[in-house]
């Protein structure tokens, strides 16, 4: 199952559109952080809508993504996470703290804006 | 009372198709869509310890029914692995020893409503959570 990476303007998009397996969330997080340095993107959207089930293996692995990019100098967020999920994750211990999350896609890129405009 | 679902795990994929049958048995018993969530969120932990630690093994949902009326769903997650040395530790938040964040079982414990481990060194480990319908 691989994940669709848009590209608009500075940003990319990278949409789950069903359950990923372990091998299939590797796969998004080197795509991802390729991309970016390719495009030399100033940020990321990761959109979970479409995740059954956030567990301690699928934060690990959106932490790392956020972390590498990061180090690229460009921002990620998560957006989409559905409440059920929300209550789960937090009954696991997950919080995905340092990582900024919004409610949807369009959320996701007012906040990337924002961010965009307060650097420059 | 409808029959057992065992599923083999033995890959990541097995992880997804075991958390996701058990996502539908969970509705099919009356749980939430919210509860049968955390009830998904906990096998895809247990499966996925069974890939990372014994390479195999297998997740058992059982639909369960109290002579009190309760109903629940059991789920047996079992491997013949090399088993946990110690059961303590690996209960403890935020211990791991494959490099995870260490919430796995520990979490599970949480996630669930009954929650019991049996393992010895050399021979497998089996855990045995509940979750009953509020």
């Amino acid at each position: 199952m691989q994940v669709p990476i848009l590209k608009q303007g500075g940003v990319l998009i990278a949409t789950i559109q069903a359950a990923l397996s372990d091998a299939d969330l590797l796969e998004l997080r080197t795509a991802l952080v390729q991309q970016v340095v390719r495009y030399r993107s100033s940020g990321v959207i990761v959109d979970v809508t479409a995740m059954d089930v956030m567990d301690s293996f699928a934060s690990r692995t959106l932490l790392e993504i956020s972390h590498m990019i990061r180090l690229r100098g460009a921002a990620t967020v998560i957006v989409g996470i559905q409440p059920e999920v929300a209550f789960a994750m937090v009954q696991l211990g997950l919080t995905l703290e340092d990582i900024p999350t919004a409610l949807d896609l369009e959320e996701g890129l007012a906040y990337l804006q924002q961010k965009a405009r307060s650097i420059n | 009372m409808p029959a057992d679902t065992q599923i083999l795990i033995a890959s990541d994929r097995d992880v997804v198709a075991a958390r996701q049958q058990g996502r539908a048995v969970a509705l099919r018993a009356g749980f939430s869509m919210s509860e049968a969530t955390l009830i998904a969120t906990a096998i895809s932990e247990l499966a996925r310890n069974i890939v990372s630690y014994a390479n195999q093994g297998s997740v058992t949902l059982r639909p369960v029914h109290r002579s009190n009326g309760a109903i629940g769903l059991t789920i047996v997650a079992s491997d013949s692995g090399p088993g946990i040395a110690d059961v303590t530790l690996a209960l403890r938040d935020g211990y791991s020893s494959s490099g995870g964040l260490g919430l796995g079982l520990p979490g599970v414990r949480r996630l669930m409503d009954e929650f019991d481990i049996v393992s010895r060194a050399g021979s497998g480990t089996t855990v045995t959570v509940t979750k009953w319908l509020p």
